[in-house]
């Protein structure tokens, strides 16, 4: 399979991602390059293999429900660009 | 052509922990915007998100609640996609291998028939922060307490036919996560929401239509209001021979109708991957079976009992069993005041449920607790009080005056069941409708519901009714 330069400009909207109009050849090949050896893998028979969900063969360990965090606003909001009345203000995301 | 309606729901539960799903914030509700979410919640970099137990044993009762197969190896997901109020631009979701799997429950149609609904998946996630428009110029607060909250998102099979059908389902799911106490159910709050996916087809087709859906439905009413709008909506489109778009539609309460969310972010593209920053959750045989011993008695148990115990009908016991708190109540004031049920039913669910209505109150909030009821049945059982004068007692107690006792004592309700008082009233009363005593007497026996009416309103209703009615009677058969 092999992307071509509407799917790059896709993926990279929605990873927000800004790219530069004259890379993106480069980019559709890179990213085709990368298909291509899934695809590899995909023609491996792994019908006797159980899917991995993660690298290490451990199980979640549980956290016992209770409150451990203490209200720290003041020092997470210092970073924050915008700030009022406690709220975070970004950019309005509906007209 | 006629159409059927095919639904599924999307149930979103608030799980009752105390701190969030993946960190020690508190979960409580109403706390100063952005003081309850700490560096795992706002996603900040090097932090480790790490599973809450509780939210785990939540979910596995839920499944053993509707008889679904428990995942025993379940595995957390990244949902990605990006909005100001998920600080991680992903959702800790699950997507392949969710905590529970196929289960069903019934559901009471209005025929009086049931029907099982299938579940198709319950799963874990974390809820998002909020998003308040409209107050900044040009710009968004956000709110991150909500986010990090667990969620259990429970997925229907499209195995509903009806608004009415989804509104019963949604009620079940509600009655259920409540009785087990997994969730407060607070839709004000946002503890319980619903999305619903609508479709229609000609009768008889076998493959669905395209569906819509429907967004942001936060009480039973809306559920039932926004499908039945959609339904036309989609009948007029296909009828003008025109096509139903797959999108998401939110419903609008006010104007009563649904329109499109599309934007240009309309390709949900979540692309879902394992999140490398949560291992496998496993979960042993006996931690299920577990849950399965300590499950409480649940909505239709609790029905399927009162109809054996206390002889009531099908539908009492429904209404009073698909509240708890409701049950609770009901269940205590037939202990305590040792009334017949029957009656204590109707009290409940007549008197009680229509105040509670009128002032907009939980049964948890009403100022006529179980025990003032019990009192209030007590006196009716033991004739202090007809069941006329308790409407009275009942207002009077509803208002603060105090429990039954003190206000049939500062009312002066005590019915009169003193033989030779209600007979001197009754001899009045005969002395000064001379011309009714002989109709009465001449065979017109519609009158004798006028010397009860008159006698009841000389003793402003507190004269027993039955002694008056055989007093009456012997009195004018003389």
């Amino acid at each position: 399979m092999s992307l071509d330069k509407a799917d790059v400009v896709k993926i990279a909207h929605l990873a927000r991602i800004a790219i530069d109009e004259e890379m993106i050849p480069e980019y559709t090949n890179n990213l085709s390059g990368i298909l291509e050896l899934v695809e590899q893998m995909n023609a491996v028979d792994t019908d006797a293999v159980a899917p991995m969900a993660h690298p290490l063969d451990m199980v979640q360990r549980l956290r016992e429900d209770q409150v451990s965090e203490e209200n720290q606003r003041d020092k997470f909001q210092e970073i924050s660009p915008k700030v009022e009345n406690g709220l975070f203000l970004v950019p309005q995301v509906i007209e | 052509m006629e159409w059927e309606t095919v639904i599924g729901l999307e149930i979103h539960a608030q799980l009752a922990t105390k701190s969030k799903i993946f960190s020690g914030a508190s979960t409580a509700y109403g706390a100063e915007p952005n003081t309850q979410a700490c560096a795992v919640d706002l996603g900040l970099p090097g932090v480790l998100p790490v599973l809450n137990k509780e939210a785990v044993a939540m979910a596995v009762k839920f499944g053993v609640a509707i008889d679904a197969e428990i995942g025993k190896r379940s595995v957390f997901a990244r949902k990605n996609y990006f909005y100001p109020d998920l600080p991680k631009g992903y959702q800790i979701s699950q997507f392949e291998l969710p905590i529970v799997g196929l289960g069903h429950l019934d559901i009471e149609l209005e025929d009086g028939s049931t029907k099982t609904v299938g579940v198709t998946r319950a799963h874990l996630e974390e809820d998002a922060g909020k998003s308040l428009h409209g107050e900044f110029q040009g710009m968004t607060g956000i709110d991150l307490n909500r986010a990090g909250t667990p969620l259990l998102e429970i997925v229907s099979e499209p195995d509903m036919r009806s608004a009415k059908e989804a509104v019963a389902y949604m009620r079940k799911i509600h009655s259920i996560v409540t009785y087990l106490g997994i969730c407060d159910g607070n839709m004000q709050e946002g503890s319980f929401r619903c999305d619903a996916n609508v479709s229609i087809r000609p009768k008889g087709q076998e493959e669905y239509g395209t569906r819509a859906e429907l967004k942001n439905i936060n009480s039973f009413r809306f559920v039932e209001k926004a499908i039945n709008i959609e339904v036309e909506r989609q009948i007029d489109v296909l009828e003008s021979g025109g096509k139903v778009v797959q999108e998401t539609r939110l419903y609008d309460a006010d104007k009563d109708e649904t329109r499109s969310m599309r934007s240009k972010e309309e390709a949900n593209d979540y692309r879902y991957f394992p999140d490398p920053d949560l291992l496998p959750v496993e979960i042993e045989d006996g931690f299920i079976e577990a849950a399965r011993a300590a499950l409480p008695e649940l909505p239709d148990q609790k029905k399927q009992r009162y109809i054996a115990d206390f002889g009531l009908p099908s539908y009492d016991a429904g209404v009073l069993t698909a509240d708890r708190e409701t049950a609770l109540f009901f269940e205590q004031v037939v202990e305590k005041s040792g009334a017949d049920a029957k009656l204590c039913a109707n009290w409940v669910q007549g008197e009680l449920s229509a105040a509670l209505n009128k002032d907009g109150l939980e049964i948890a909030q009403s100022p006529v607790n179980a025990e003032m009821m019990s009192g209030m049945m007590q006196r009716m059982a033991d004739n202090t009080i007809s069941g006329k004068i308790a409407k009275q007692v009942f207002q009077a107690m509803w208002a603060g005056e105090g429990d039954a006792d003190a206000v049939i004592e500062a009312k002066g309700l005590k019915q009169i069941t003193d033989s030779g008082a209600i007979e001197t009233i009754i001899d009045d009363i005969l002395a000064n409708n001379a011309a009714q005593v002989e109709q009465y007497r001449g065979g017109n026996e519609k009158v004798f519901g006028f010397f009860v009416g008159q006698v009841m309103k000389a003793s402003q209703g507190k004269a027993n009714p039955q002694q008056v009615n055989e007093l009456l009677k012997s009195k004018l058969q003389a």
